[in-house]
């Protein structure tokens, strides 16, 4: 699966243009891929940030955290990914309820933009709420100016827009007028902080939960997340859950377990190339 | 006297991947062959799920002529690297053997796993043709036991067959589920490249119900489809807790060590086994997780199951081999609830004992709790091995497509053919879990059924 454009949107944040008909042809909004990027890496979940069905490419965003997301953002144009499966997941289901509030934060606001295309296209109001740590770190904001009928921004450091957090924006949007759906994606404690928010609101929300993954077929079951009372697998039943009813604290510690591995990885992958 | 099956020590094998059965010597095998009375009506064959002529092959194979026996053998099996392995023929051809009655059954699993050794070490494999080239395309879904050897039979009756697999690399359980030390994967991937051989092509990274749907596959010009997906969806306890970090299906669990190599340095993926380990079941995917963990180096692995050991549904060698490497047993012991550290890190495993009752549907004794009985497990991990069911991808990515109440795919016991016409099931998908072979036997009835569809569609 060949890259014919990569982007470097943000400091560690890359954008890659990929060629893949099959999975362009199918892809939905709120839809991932797994990726592979060499023979022994790990299976990556990436969602699909946009797709283009007349020219079979779709678009993947990927933040260098892990040993694994670096080198990937060290592949160029003209390299391939191993492996790319996909689409995966249950697409958003997406339909015309009136004012839609877009929140998204840090690396959110990539699978945020076709689900904000879509909601637009299909004639909702589209008020979006983009945050990130400071300027250098907001990505993608042309394109999501460009299907949202009002933008908000705002940096943890001040360095533009609201100087603080989206939900800070969130609460006094919502105090100011009647909306009728929240999408947010973005950090776990972000969406945790807005599903609390418009739960006091009573405005239905929907997250898109980034759990880890292995086979992302319904196989492995390493995704599962506490949904009300029951358990899901996020890769079948998900990506995209009523933020309600999400378990957030669960999912946090989930999704952190294997954090002392990955720092270890990433040390011994410093010193092996002597940096 | 049946020979014995050379094997790495257990101390010894504890401590590595290395696959745990040597394997005979060719007078080994000579001599093991020879035990054979040559049955006029054989029960062996009876007992195979694929009828492969057991007497055939070990004749041949006591005169001295492993090659041919393994050409008898690739009549009806197109993988006994495999099948020699992991088949239960306790159950099936050894415990149909007469010699069996009086003694010990002539080693039937060992000696066909012999002749395809033997015939890959030394590089003379039989080559298979397929009988005529036929214009037509035939799907398979799925690239495990069932689909390869209906990819394998199609392709000798001359269609052209494409195997799709979701994962990266193909074999299905074969390749994720099966570990090395029993099964390994260099073997799985010559018996899967003898295959392709044949000329079935093997395209990995498509999810059928999601990268294509099944009239995808119709319009792309495929005359008839075979799903042979397996029971993928992992079975959970439904306990509080369970959810906990360090919580583990065994399909996860054995998918990172045996798919993703987490236990070799030099790939990516991480697991955690920790000191303690817990496996919950006892059956041959509960051992293989237990003696995986043990590999990874816990200091303690048990077994917890409800039943007691007569009702262990796992196959008596594996038992052995899992209590000769350390393996402890709790038997009786009903997981109730797990309970976690302050990181949401699972600790202990609580169990309820248990006494049995009356044979229930199965049976086996039903199992049935002592009141106010509890005890505690300390466990960093648990590993949960229950069961599967129905993976609800392709199954809700098709319209049309009956389903039984548990959710398998309703097929026509005659012909397997699904409630979509040229659309054929088999395997576990159908069944629900089963074996290898069973999946692989399955997977060859509906090979003729397809090719028999196909040419009364000629025919009209």
């Amino acid at each position: 699966m060949r890259i014919v454009e990569k982007r470097i949107l943000a400091k560690g944040i890359c954008l890659f243009v990929i060629e893949a008909p099959l999975i362009a042809k199918k892809a939905e909004p709120g839809q991932f891929v797994i990726v592979r990027h060499k023979e022994n890496g790990e299976r990556i979940p990436l969602t699909i940030a946009d797709y283009n069905r007349d020219q079979g490419t779709i678009t993947l965003v990927c933040h260098g955290i892990g040993k694994s997301t670096q080198e990937i953002n060290q592949l160029n144009q003209g390299d391939s990914f191993l492996d790319v499966l996909g689409p995966l997941g249950l697409a958003m289901p997406i339909e015309k309820v009136g004012k839609v509030l877009c929140v998204a934060g840090g690396l959110g606001v990539a699978p945020m933009y076709p689900i904000t295309r879509i909601l637009k296209a299909a004639g909702n109001h589209i008020i979006s709420i983009i945050g990130a740590r400071s300027q250098e770190m907001l990505i993608m904001t042309e394109e999501m100016e460009a299907v949202s009928n009002q933008i908000h921004y705002c940096t943890d450091d001040g360095s533009f827009g609201h100087h603080g957090f989206v939900t800070d924006v969130l609460s006094q949007v919502l105090q100011e007028q009647e909306i009728d759906l929240v999408v947010a994606i973005g950090p776990l404690p972000m969406m945790a902080a807005v599903a609390k928010i418009t739960k006091e609101f009573a405005v239905p929300t929907q997250v898109s939960l980034n759990a880890l993954m292995v086979d992302g077929t319904g196989m492995c079951g390493g995704c599962r997340v506490t949904i009300g009372e029951k358990t899901k697998f996020a890769c079948v039943d998900g990506p995209v859950f009523d933020a309600h009813q999400v378990n957030f604290a669960e999912l946090l510690s989930r999704q952190n377990f294997y954090r002392d591995q990955e720092q270890a990885a990433l040390h011994q992958c410093r010193i092996g190339v002597g940096r | 006297m049946r020979q014995a099956m050379p094997k790495q020590a257990a101390e010894e094998r504890a401590q590595n991947f290395a696959e745990v059965a040597l394997g005979y010597t060719l007078e080994q095998a000579i001599a093991e062959a020879n035990r054979c009375l040559q049955c006029k009506r054989p029960l062996c064959v009876e007992g195979c799920p694929v009828h492969i002529d057991i007497p055939g092959f070990l004749k041949l194979l006591a005169e001295g002529n492993p090659i041919p026996a393994l050409a008898k053998i690739k009549e009806q099996n197109s993988l006994p690297a495999i099948c020699g392995r992991v088949c239960p023929q306790e159950n099936q051809c050894e415990g149909r053997c007469v010699v069996g009655i009086k003694g010990d059954p002539i080693a039937i699993g060992n000696l066909e796993r012999f002749v395809a050794d033997y015939a890959r070490e030394v590089g003379q494999e039989p080559v298979l043709t397929p009988a005529q080239s036929l214009d037509k395309k035939v799907a398979v879904i799925g690239s495990g036991p069932a689909g390869l050897a209906a990819a394998a039979d199609l392709a000798q009756f001359g269609y052209q067959v494409t195997v799709f697999e979701s994962l990266h690399a193909a074999g299905g359980v074969l390749r994720y589920g099966i570990p090395e030390f029993r099964l390994p994967k260099d073997i799985v991937q010559h018996e899967i490249d003898a295959i392709s051989e044949l000329g079935v092509e093997i395209v990995t990274n498509h999810l059928i119900g999601q990268t294509l749907t099944l009239d995808d596959l119709f319009e792309a010009g495929y005359s008839a489809i075979f799903i042979g997906t397996g029971a993928g969806l992992p079975n959970f306890l439904n306990i509080p807790g369970e959810n906990l970090n360090g919580v583990y299906s065994a399909n996860e669990f054995l998918t990172r060590v045996n798919l993703m190599k987490a236990y070799l340095p030099e790939y990516d993926t991480p697991i955690k086994v920790g000191q303690k380990v817990a496996v919950v079941g006892a059956g041959n995917v509960a051992m293989d997780a237990a003696r995986t963990a043990k590999r990874l180096g816990a200091e303690e692995v048990r077994i917890v199951y409800r039943r007691s050991r007569q009702e262990m549904p796992a196959r008596l060698e594996e038992i052995e081999n899992a209590e000769e490497e350390g393996i402890l047993f709790s038997l009786l012991t009903n997981p109730v609830e797990m309970i976690g550290d302050e990181s949401n890190t699972v600790k202990v495993l609580r169990c309820q004992r248990m006494t049995l009752g009356e044979p229930d549907q199965s049976g086996r004794r039903n199992p049935v709790p002592v009141p106010n009985e509890y005890i505690d497990l300390s466990a960093d991990t648990v590993i949960v091995a229950i069961g599967q069911g129905p993976n609800p991808v392709l199954l809700r990515g098709t319209e049309g497509l009956a389903l039984t109440e548990r959710g398998y795919i309703k097929v026509n016991d005659e012909n397997l053919m699904t409630s979509i016409p040229g659309v054929f099931a088999a395997g576990d998908i159908v069944t629900g879990a089963a074996t290898v072979i069973q999946a692989m036997g399955a997977g060859r009835k509906a090979a003729s059924a397809i090719h028999a569809y196909l040419l009364e569609q000629e025919g009209n």
